[in-house]
């Protein structure tokens, strides 16, 4: 079993207009098997938290820790924390200009396996993998993301996390822009990875539509920079019911205290 | 995502025409056609700087097609920068190419390969010489009154060379030279000609490209010259009926690289591909302006150049014309031109140039697109385990592939896959 843990994480980015404060002391610890749901209105940090675990450049911590099994992330470049088990579906996947998606998911892997894998297995593995996502066999000589719509680049995310195999999956709002059959199309990806028992996942989300088909252990809430609320599935109920104004108001409170 | 624009317009337009000049506005085109190209949108996301014109004033001119010809360089003007063809040209930098008499003896020139071919050296009385080219510029007319022999390379009619011909071009010395080669495919002959560019060298060149009707001939011009070389050829090629004539463009080295391929259709029934890579390092200047005339009906002709720029003041030129004149009925024409930059301080100039005099043609489109590889390009790869040094050579690798595989000379592949390679390496990338 494995285990994520941050601690007290400060995060901040250099904007236009200075420096500009987004996580104010997070905290949250995932293992293995455990599927965690982030949720917050827009412009609460969900992404500035799964963007400083993969590591892009753009942020800046201030103060706490991200450790993988003891072992320091932060330390870690880009790339080593994918080796290490990391994966990040991203919320606005770029794409990639002259890499075809074959040549692109070989390289990867090999990168993360640290050998070639046999070529037999890994394409029927990504065959089998693209159909089971209904992502059309033509994709794989295409340019990564090039020209791909909003879902299908979602859909290739996913494909990407089946065949990678993460210690730890953290998916930025790969429910938005899916529609239902989509939508479950990639639950079960997802869900297919984690029955295995091997990943622990942190689901980022707008919308409580996708807990539908993937039930998260615990859900958290996000509100400007802290998790402002923590439950179980229950807390995802009743965000459905109630919407986030909630917070929002509490939060003016003690921003006006 | 669909990248083909077909434009289908029955009237006489002309896309892509100096700046100063009107511009018939067609749904859809922008100068650049750069719209047409979702590489290039999605480039546009991160902050891409265009690809610029020159910034002199620019003479302009009516047509492509009334460009002036002739043999004689007293029939060309000197040289300000301010010419439409001149203007993106560092002329300080021709090492006197277009103001200096041509006195050196220019590179040796070596053929090998094919033993079923012919090879002449003959004066420039010939009656050869001429049969493919005039002069449309300056150094080129220079060139033309300053060579004393011409290396000829014959393919006999109905003959297949039984393996590829190379043509070594080799410079020593860099007193500006001026050099005449042809290649000529006779009836129905088919061959794969290299012209294989190394050394020092200032050099102004004609290459003259004869095909005749049926032949198949591929010439592939590979400028792989020391850092300092200075090099301006026009390489023209005058094509036959039911010919297929491939033309590739390989710049990788040389302080400034100049070449004006074109390809004249003067029967039906003919295909052309003229495919380019370049590879521009800091401060490199390499440029390549094309020419396709379709002057009869019923050919085709696809145009696919790719560079990739890398370091300090590296510099490219594309500019693309293609010619669909009133008589071209059934014309089938597609250009594109893309640009990968790998780093900041990079210019790269794209132009195509699309000038159609008659509405019945099967398809004509272009499209120039230049993207930068940027920061968030590298972060998605390497998210994915890959290391930076890998992500930045699968990038550039995928890129120019596409023109590498068209090479189909397996030891010049792997040797250009290998330069390739080296350019990387030698940028730190
Ligand atoms: N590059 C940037 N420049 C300026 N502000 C930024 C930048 N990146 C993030 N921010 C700001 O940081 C805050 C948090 O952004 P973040 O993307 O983490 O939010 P989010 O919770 O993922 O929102 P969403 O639900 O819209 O995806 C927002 O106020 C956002 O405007
Ligand atoms: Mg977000």
């Amino acid at each position: 079993m494995s285990t994520l843990e941050i601690k007290d994480l400060f995060v901040s980015i250099e904007t236009d207009q200075g420096t500009k404060q987004i996580l104010k002391g997070v905290s949250l610890t995932i293992n293995t098997g455990e599927t965690h749901a982030i949720m917050g209105p827009n412009g609460s940090g969900k992404s500035t938290l799964a963007s400083t675990i993969a590591g892009h450049p753009r942020y800046t911590v201030d103060s706490g820790s991200i450790t993988l099994d003891g072992e320091d992330v932060l330390a870690m470049s880009v790339d080593r924390r994918a080796r290490a088990g990391l994966f990040l579906a991203m919320q606005y996947p770029v794409e990639v200009p002259g890499v075809t998606m074959t040549n692109f998911l070989r390289t990867a892997k090999t990168a993360l396996d640290g050998t070639a894998p046999s070529l037999r297995h890994w394409t029927k593995d990504v065959k089998e993998a693209m159909t089971q996502l209904r992502i059309d066999a033509d994709f794989a000589q295409r340019n990564v993301n090039e020209g791909f719509s909003g879902g299908e680049k979602k859909r290739v995310e996913i494909l990407q996390l089946e065949l990678f195999k993460p210690r730890f999956a953290i998916l930025d709002e790969t429910d938005s822009g899916l529609d239902v059959d989509a939508l479950k199309v990639v639950a079960e990806g997802v869900n297919r990875e984690h029955s295995k028992g091997n990943m622990g996942t942190m689901l980022i989300t707008h919308y409580t539509r996708i807990l539908r088909y993937i039930k998260p252990d615990f859900v958290h809430v996000f509100i400007d920079g802290r998790i402002a609320e923590e439950g179980g599935s229950e807390l995802a109920d009743r965000l459905e019911d109630e919407g986030y104004d909630r917070f929002a108001v509490q939060d003016q409170t003690t921003a006006g205290a | 995502m669909a990248e083909t624009t077909q434009i289908d317009t029955s009237e006489k337009a002309r896309i892509g025409a100096p700046a100063d000049q009107e511009k018939v506005a067609i749904d859809g085109f922008t100068e650049e056609g750069e719209n047409l190209s979702p590489f290039n949108a999605g480039s546009e996301q991160h902050g891409l700087k265009k690809h610029s014109h020159g910034d002199a004033p620019v003479i302009p001119e009516a047509s492509r097609g009334e460009r002036l010809k002739s043999y004689k360089l007293a029939d060309f003007a000197p040289l300000t920068g301010r010419e439409e063809d001149w203007r993106f040209t560092p002329l300080k930098r021709l090492r006197g190419l277009h103001d200096q008499p041509l006195t050196g003896t220019g590179p040796e020139v070596r053929v090998s390969g094919a033993s079923n071919i012919r090879v002449e050296t003959v004066d420039r009385t010939d009656a050869r010489v001429g049969t493919a080219s005039i002069p449309e510029d300056r150094v080129a007319a220079a060139a033309w009154e300053a060579f004393t022999e011409a290396t000829v390379v014959t393919i006999p009619a109905e003959t297949e060379a039984d393996c590829e011909v190379t043509i070594a071009i080799t410079g020593t010395d860099e007193t500006p030279a001026a050099q005449h080669l042809i290649i000529h495919a006779e009836k129905f002959s088919k061959a794969v000609v290299v012209l294989d560019h190394q050394g020092k060298t200032t050099l102004a060149q004609n290459v003259e490209m004869i095909i005749d009707d049926g032949a198949q001939l591929t010439v592939v011009s590979v400028q792989e010259w020391d850092d300092d070389a200075v090099h301006a050829s026009s390489q023209q090629a005058r094509i036959g009926r039911d010919a297929r004539f491939k033309h590739v463009v390989v710049s990788l080295g040389g302080d400034l690289v100049r070449l004006t391929p074109s390809s004249r259709f003067t029967a039906p029934g003919s295909e052309v591909e003229m495919y380019g890579l370049y590879f521009a390092d800091a401060g490199q200047h390499l440029e390549q302006r094309l020419l396709v005339d379709h002057a009869v009906p019923n050919c085709k002709s696809r145009v696919t150049y790719k560079g990739a720029l890398q370091g300090q003041d590296a510099h490219t030129v594309w500019v693309g014309d293609v010619l669909i004149r009133k008589e071209a009925e059934g014309t089938d024409t597609y250009e594109t031109n893309r640009n990968l930059l790998l780093t900041d301080g990079t210019r790269s100039d794209s132009v195509p140039n699309l000038e159609i005099e008659t509405g019945l043609i099967e398809g004509a489109g272009h499209a120039s697109a230049t993207g930068r590889f940027d920061d968030e390009h590298l972060f998605y790869l390497m998210a994915r385990g890959i290391d930076e040094k890998t992500a930045r050579r699968l990038v550039v690798r995928g890129f120019l592939n596409e023109v590498i595989q068209q090479i189909k000379v397996p030891v010049l592949e792997e040797r250009l896959t290998e330069a390739v390679e080296r350019e990387l390496a030698a940028g730190n990338l």
